[in-house]
């Protein structure tokens, strides 16, 4: 074969055209919409924010593996701006930045990095930093007030979500048709959820992003659907029972963070389960447990931790559900 | 305020007595009755449940030994002798004394002596690469290089040189549990006799190809001319299949094959002094007159 | 229109069918040629021929090796000048009888027309004993002998032929090339093995990316008026001409785990071996040539080319032949880009089941580094037999026996499938590959074990 060296391997010798780093890039892309609105929605800040974590998350993975695990840089993989943009989006505009920075630290340093780095983490790294951030700054991480934006926004929208002021209401003995009398609110709509954080704020915005990683076969629908399946099917049930302090499948579905939830944060890939099955059973608890919370728990949604709790069933998932082999029953 | 300290400490009070019952009866109806020597022997074994003396870590190695008639089939190299010893006093056995052994890497396919013709882009490991081809040199006998050997070691004695693309043993830190020679798929990794002072000799090639193939393919291959087993007056040294091998449990440690061997593929270690090869030749010569002159 | 294909796993590469324009070209005769005793699966056949015979084209040089194995024959008249080991393809020492080429005098037993034979034989014996004394042997990639797969255990029956024309692996064109050039043949040959097979139907699976194969192969069976032999077009998508994925494809029913087609009633066929079967039972022409593809990705159309080579031409011959070696070829396969072998000696021998030489470009096959598992699950979607890559995967790396088993390793079909798909560069079939191995040398010895027990205590 003379003196040139011919590259020998096991088979196969050909490649599918895609990497972690083409993978990440379609989330990328698919978050694309739902950032530009909110950038455009409340301006600066929101892209400051934005700017921020990202930065935050790939900086602090780029030191982390390269000076304390002496490992080479993974950021390449662009997981870590992937969490980044999660994180942003799941924050208010108005966040002080150095907040933004702690949920970085706890996104990368502390559910990430520590089980090994990715593909060895159990809990999402995005939520868990925005349930610290939610859990240790309440004030700041509740503080709706949207800056000053692109494009005017519909009116009535300073103070508190609709989410949390409906619950408050309900709670001190109001009910629902009341309450949408007195302020004024539209039921809902699907363009706009008025006062969300950054990335709640346009469902469509959301829904586009999903069915770009739908086609280009980056993700699968059953744990989305599972989801928001289970929470149609609770609302109708408990709507049914009493329609004046319990809300319906249209207004859960819209408001809070369960279409970003159900669509970019329960379907990333090392903390979902594997199987078909394993992935219907895991969304159905997402779903399950957001509308408890939602009805009778403390927080006006529970999004975050309907993943965070579901997450720790995910090895226990996919020891039960396989996938149907070939030639056996 | 008192009522309730005493209710709070005579429930408590009755709740632990009705445990510890429970505990007491549980662990006089499961006990399981276990030769008190097994945890003795336990005791004295090295801890590090590496399978190198056959068994399933040290604990059952106590428990074998412990139930045999004696201790022929029981040996632990990460403990050595000290160990054994202690073993066998407890369980009331004699054992031998057995020479401490070391992993020896019997390849000098490095870089330098062994050009490399293609281009392996295959998963990095030994046992893939073996089963795949030949290997990314002429010589279908040498190390791979991918370093199974490294991975398989439990004490971090074996390493990988970026230099020479050859494993390297650290002696110190060898237990010779054998790990390492099950790992190697070639079969180049042998567990050999530390030698007084660690000193020994050993063949560091196993390529069975005829000398002119076997040379063609590494500058320090063993081309089989048989010159050492010539030279060897214990009889230690055998060529078989193209190949020379020292057993070492008849070596003196002399020098005189590793002095005239052509290629150098016979190497010795530890030794205080550098080995002057023409030296050893011209005594050999020598001595060789002599008998000659004696008839 | 209903795309009939397997039900679970599968990819889409791009089929690069470059080749697919080139007729079948005969290849001129090497001055030397290298006749390899291990050319099938089983036992390798034994040399019946000493140094210095003459032997002419057809001759037989060598015997079975045991009940799997097949008869050689020598490809070319000359002389014997060696029985010796030499190296295959990926540098390991096999038997090879090297014969000298001396013009090309064919055995006066053998047909050389090519006019059509339609008439078949009634004797299934004598049938059989044809195919085996003419050496054919799977040409679908296994190489396993054929008389022994036509000849279904007791209690076994046949009840549906499939012909393979689907040639699902990228690059290659020979199965097309023989379908569009010699059809009748290949019916012929199919009617034939129905006939050994105690006259069941037929079913020829192509890939719906032939459809001038398709075509031509509707039409022979019309002409010929075989009412029981049907073309089914498949949908492409590879692995479809894994045999397992066939006979689901085509029966809608799957072989259990261990088993073999013949449980489920099916016999699978490569139209190569249906046309080496029409050779041998009619025309008395032993196995001793084959028609491989010459090609690649970059490269040009004048060094494509589909051969008719005679067994035991040097890989090296062929590749002059057809040009030389392209500079932009950064590795030489035997076979597929996806199951094919990976040239490391090039002056290894070409054997009965070579089906083509394959040059990729550096770009085309270079593995991308290895990073972390991102549990993307491709693997599992990708592996037509349903398995989990992944987790095989992490149970090889903590050397798991049982896991192994219990997740099915010893199913692997070794498509390529999984690595092909990971996006993070593992390389999962290396490692599920040896695993594999380990898992099936267990069930060997728990079977032998058994067996042992079952014999003392029959005793």
């Amino acid at each position: 074969m003379g003196n040139k060296k011919y590259i020998v391997s096991p088979s196969p010798h050909i490649h599918a055209d895609v990497s972690t780093t083409s993978v990440m890039r379609d989330v990328i892309i698919a978050l694309a919409p739902a950032t530009l609105v909110s950038i455009l929605a409340y301006g600066w800040a929101e892209l400051v924010v934005i700017l921020v974590s990202i930065a935050s998350c790939v900086l602090l993975e780029w030191a982390v593996t390269r000076w304390l695990m002496k490992r080479p840089s993974t950021v390449g993989d662009l997981s870590a701006v992937v969490t980044g943009l999660l994180l942003a989006l799941n924050l208010p505009s108005a966040i002080p930045l150095w907040i933004v920075f702690i949920g970085a630290v706890v996104a990368i340093c502390v559910a990430k990095l520590p089980f090994g780095g990715i593909g060895q983490n159990v809990f999402n790294p995005a939520i868990t930093g925005r349930v610290f951030l939610l859990v240790s700054f309440p004030a700041q991480m509740t503080n709706w007030n949207p800056t000053p934006g692109f494009i005017p926004l519909p009116d009535a929208i300073s103070g508190a979500t609709p989410l949390s002021a409906l619950k408050e209401a309900i709670k001190s003995g109001s009910t629902i048709p009341q309450f949408m009398q007195a302020n004024g609110y539209e039921m809902s709509s699907f363009l706009w959820d008025l006062g969300a954080s950054a990335g709640e704020l346009s469902a469509s915005a959301l829904v586009i992003g999903f069915v770009y990683l739908l086609i280009r076969r980056v993700v699968k629908p059953w744990i989305p659907l599972s989801i928001l399946g289970m929470m149609t099917l609770v609302s109708l049930i408990f709507q049914g029972i009493n329609p004046d302090i319990y809300t319906g499948p249209v207004f859960n579905l819209l408001t809070g963070g369960t279409l970003l939830g159900a669509l970019f944060m329960a379907t990333d890939y090392v903390t979902s389960p594997m199987s078909l099955w394993g992935g219907v059973v895991f969304g159905a608890g997402i779903g399950l447990i957001d509308m408890m919370i939602r009805y009778f728990g403390a927080y006006p949604e529970g999004m975050s931790f309907a993943i965070l709790l579901m997450n720790c069933t995910v090895p226990l998932l996919n020891m039960w559900f396989h996938q149907k082999k070939y030639g056996r029953a | 305020m008192t009522q309730t300290v005493i209710w709070t400490v005579a429930i408590l009070a009755v709740l632990g007595l009705l445990l510890a019952l429970v505990l007491f009866w549980v662990a006089r109806r499961f006990r399981v009755v276990e030769d008190p020597r097994i945890d003795e022997v336990e005791k004295v074994m090295p801890g590090a449940n590496c399978g190198g003396c056959g068994f399933a870590g040290c604990r059952a190695f106590a428990d074998s030994a412990v139930k045999a008639a004696n201790l022929d089939s029981h040996y632990c190299p990460v403990g050595g002798d000290e160990v054994m010893q202690k073993v066998a006093a407890i369980l009331g056995f004699t054992v031998a004394a057995k020479a401490p052994q070391v992993a020896v890497v019997r390849c000098n396919g490095s870089c330098a002596n062994r050009p490399v013709v293609n281009d392996y882009d295959g998963a990095a490991s030994c046992r893939v690469k073996a089963a795949l081809y030949s290997g990314d040199t002429l010589c279908a006998f040498g190390c791979l290089g991918c370093g199974d050997c490294v991975a398989a070691c439990r004490f971090g004695a074996l390493s990988m040189d970026p230099g020479t693309g050859l494993p390297v043993v650290d002696e110190k830190k060898c237990t010779a549990c054998g790990a390492c020679v099950k790992a190697c798929p070639k079969h180049i990794i042998e567990l050999r006799n530390q030698g007084p002072r660690g000193m020994r000799e050993y063949v560091s090639c196993v390529n069975k190809d005829k000398g002119p193939a076997a040379r063609k393919a590494c500058a320090a291959a063993c081309i089989g001319c048989g010159l050492c087993e010539k030279t060897c007056r214990q009889g230690a040294v055998t060529v078989t299949d193209n190949v020379a091998y020292i057993d070492f449990t008849k070596c003196k440690l002399c020098r005189e094959c590793e002095a005239v061997c052509p290629t150098g593929a016979i190497h010795g270690v530890n030794f205080p002094k550098e080995l002057d090869k023409e030296a050893v030749k011209q005594r050999i010569a020598d001595r060789k007159k002599k008998e000659e002159a004696n008839g | 229109m209903g795309k009939v294909t397997f039900s679970m796993g599968g990819i889409h590469p791009h089929d690069s069918k470059f080749a697919r324009e080139c007729a079948i070209e005969e290849l001129p005769l090497p001055p030397v040629v290298y006749v390899s005793m291990a050319q099938h699966l089983g036992a390798p056949a034994k040399p019946l021929v000493a140094v210095g015979d003459r032997v002419k084209v057809g001759q037989v040089i060598a015997e079975p090796g045991g009940f799997i194995s097949a008869f050689v024959h020598s490809p070319v008249s000359g002389t014997v000048k060696g029985i010796a080991p030499r190296k295959d393809l990926a540098g390991n020492p096999v038997m090879h009888v090297e014969i000298a080429v001396e013009g090309d005098e064919w055995d006066p037993a053998i047909d050389r027309s090519r006019d059509l034979v339609t008439a078949i034989p009634d004797d299934k014996a004598a049938i059989l004993d044809r195919i085996k004394a003419c050496g054919v042997v799977g040409l679908g990639g296994a190489t396993f002998p054929t008389h022994v797969k036509l000849s279904p255990p007791p209690g076994k029956v046949a009840e549906c032929l499939i012909l393979n024309g689907t040639e699902c692996e990228p690059f290659l064109t020979s199965d097309y090339r023989i379908m569009i050039e010699r059809p009748k043949e290949i019916v012929v040959g199919a009617a034939i093995m129905q006939k050994v097979l105690g006259g069941c139907r037929c079913v020829i699976g192509i890939e719906e990316n032939k459809p001038e194969a398709v075509a031509a192969m509707r039409a022979a069976v019309t002409e010929l008026g075989y009412a029981d032999i049907r073309v089914q077009v498949l949908r492409k998508r590879y692995p479809q001409g894994g045999e397992k994925q066939l006979i689901d494809a085509v029966l809608h029913r799957q072989v259990g785990s261990g088993g073999l087609p013949i449980d489920v009633g099916a016999v699978v066929q490569n139209v190569g071996t249906a046309l080496a079967v029409y050779e041998a039972v009619q025309k008395n022409i032993p196995l001793i040539s084959n028609v491989l593809t010459v090609t690649g990705d970059k490269i040009p159309a004048n060094l494509q080319h589909n051969y008719l080579y005679r067994i035991g031409v040097p890989l090296s011959f062929v590749a002059e032949q057809a040009g030389g070696v392209p500079d932009t070829a950064a590795k030489i396969i035997s076979g597929g880009p996806m199951m094919g072998k990976a040239v490391s000696n090039f002056d290894a021998a070409t054997v009965k089941g070579s089906s083509a030489i394959l040059y990729l470009s550096e770009a085309a096959t270079r593995r991308r580094p290895e990073t972390a598992c991102i549990r993307c699950g491709r693997c599992a979607d990708a592996c037509p037999m349903g398995l989990e890559p992944f987790l095989l995967n992490r149970l090889y790396k903590a050397a798991d026996l049982e896991g192994l088993e219990k997740n099915a390793a010893q199913d692997c079909i070794e498509c390529g499938c999984c690595l092909y798909s990971c996006p993070a560069g593992i390389p999962l079939l290396d490692h599920i590959r040896q695993a594999k191995g380990q898992v099936m040398g267990v069930i060997k010895a728990r079977a032998a074990a058994a067996k042992a027990a079952a014999e003392a205590k029959k005793q």
